[in-house]
């Protein structure tokens, strides 16, 4: 009676219209991405630094786009996550395409053999928490402005700084704050910070993992929505720059 | 009064076919209503399986319009009731008639699982804290829906290396009860096959209870055997201190 082709189901719904969806989305961030990250160009406009390009590091050596030194730890640390991983299986393998519907590969090893290296998501989530820092250190540049203005090239003009709130600084620090509630709701830290204890309440220690394991699981209840609601913000913080870089847009100074 | 089509499954895992009905329904029933129908009034051989009727002993587990669900947790009313509707067995397992299927594989996967060990010593005492997260485990129906829908079974046909969701949801409350004492980890890693789960959460999708199985379940499970084989800093620890 069970026919497992590729897309066969007796499902009456549009099952197709999720990964039709996601690997319409994840295609155009991808092609985003793979362009901002090797054009090398129009990452920073006054004190606001692109996050593909932070933290910004341009050795003598290194000929080409500085991004791609550092997007490695944010592309190992999305694809490694468990709500990617679910996201990618669906949309590019099809494995399944949808829940009770027929898949393309008859050979399947799921994470036991070529994909063991999910395994080790854990240290893209220690290197996440580090780039954290770097973001709210380019916050902390991004709310410092120069006395003397903008030069017309997008570079700070010299002197001394002073506190400043530009439209591009909200935008980066939501950035910060969205990406702390995608990174914070992370399964393995869930798991780091109380999810391995079997007993909650049998010392003072495990009652306080005990509490911070009920705020990651409050998190990560919504991991999916941030991990989407993330991505497409820091796609746009960068587009923000981009643009006042380009001088196709025009940051607003808010005081 | 309104009549409805119905398309069911008859027949065996070796041969048969779907039959199609015309039945006379009313405002409220569920799909199991419709079937007891169908067996009072047309077909008195059609084989389902059922027994609380309140979607909580697990029986009537089938495919309704390709979705695997309980046919008396499903209304009709909630179904494009001017299609035909169709009603199947559950495709993991082999049908024994109709819409009955033989989930006895589950039972031998069950017994595979070392059971709850208390410590020797242990106080039988605990708090509410220690086991919310095993009483969202405790709510499963057995009505394997989850395993239907798992595709490593479905597909896939892993039965001899896999366990599937409702037993890691099992092993799951085990492991994490305050006082069990045996360890499922290697057995978790190896013969339960824990690693061919993707993680594509089908299983919580259909799960009458609700339960978070991927999320609650799994992935938790996941990182205790990631500890336990994978993590080279975690290894090393375990070494350095003697730690299990
Ligand atoms: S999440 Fe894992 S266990 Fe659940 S249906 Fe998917 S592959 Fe199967
Ligand atoms: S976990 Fe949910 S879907 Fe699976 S057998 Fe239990 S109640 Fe059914
Ligand atoms: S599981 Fe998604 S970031 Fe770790
Ligand atoms: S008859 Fe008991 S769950 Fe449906």
């Amino acid at each position: 009676m069970s026919n497992n082709s590729l897309g066969a189901t007796a499902r009456r719904d549009l099952w197709w219209l999720e990964p039709a969806g996601t690997f319409a989305v994840l295609v155009l961030f991808i092609a985003y991405a793979a362009w901002v990250g090797l054009s090398g160009t129009h990452y920073e406009w006054g004190p606001y630094l692109s996050p593909f390009y932070s933290p910004l590091f341009k050795p003598t050596w290194w000929p080409f786009s500085p991004a791609i030194l550092v997007l490695i730890v944010p592309l190992g640390f999305r694809t490694t996550c468990y709500f990617y991983r679910r996201v990618y299986y669906r949309a590019f393998f099809m494995d399944p395409p949808a829940c009770a519907v027929g898949e393309a590969r008859k050979h399947y090893e799921g994470e036991t053999k070529l994909l063991v290296f999910q395994n080790f998501h854990r240290f893209f989530v220690y290197l996440a928490v580090v780039f954290l820092v770097f973001f709210v250190i380019d916050d902390i540049h991004a709310m410092m402005w120069p006395i003397n203005g903008i030069l017309p090239n997008g570079q700070m003009a010299p002197g001394p700084k002073t506190f400043g709130i530009g439209l591009g600084t909200i935008i980066m620090v939501l950035d910060l704050i969205f990406l702390s509630f995608y990174t914070f709701g992370c399964h393995f830290l869930r798991h780091l910070v109380g999810g391995s204890l079997d007993c909650f309440s049998c010392s003072k220690t495990k009652e306080t993992r005990h509490g911070i394991w009920k705020i990651i699981s409050k998190l990560n209840e919504h991991h999916m929505a941030w991990g989407w609601i993330s991505l497409g913000w820091v796609t746009f913080t960068d587009l923000y720059i981009r643009l006042c870089s380009m001088g196709i847009i025009h940051d607003v100074r808010i005081f | 009064m309104r009549s409805i089509r119905l398309k069911i499954f008859r027949g065996t895992s070796n041969s048969g076919e779907f039959k199609e009905y015309t039945l006379e329904v009313e405002e409220g029933m569920v799909v199991l209503d419709a079937i007891h129908r169908l067996q009072a009034t047309q077909s008195p051989d059609l084989a389902c399986r059922w027994n609380c009727k309140a979607g909580k002993c697990g029986s009537c587990s089938a495919e309704i319009n390709g979705k695997p669900r309980l046919m008396c947790m499903t209304r009709l009313n909630d179904l494009p009731v001017n299609k035909t509707i169709t009603i199947a067995p559950l495709q993991t397992f082999p049908i024994m008639k109709d819409l009955a299927t033989d989930v006895s594989w589950n039972y031998q996967v069950n017994k595979k699982i070392t059971p709850f060990t208390p410590k020797s010593n242990a106080e039988w005492h605990w708090e509410q804290k220690d086991i919310d997260r095993i009483q969202e485990f405790r709510k499963c129906i057995e009505c394997f829906l989850c395993q239907d829908v798992c595709h490593v079974l479905r597909v896939h046909q892993k039965h001899s290396v896999y366990a599937g969701p409702r037993f890691f949801v099992r092993m799951a409350a085990l492991e994490m009860h305050p006082i069990d004492s045996a360890d499922r980890l290697p057995f978790l890693k190896t013969d339960a096959g824990l690693g061919y789960c993707n993680i594509t959460k089908c299983c919580t999708q259909v799960c009458p209870e609700s339960i978070a199985i991927t999320d609650n379940a799994i992935i938790p499970l996941k990182e205790r055997v990631v500890d336990r084989f994978y993590d080279p800093i975690f290894i090393l620890f375990r070494k350095l201190f003697k730690k299990k």
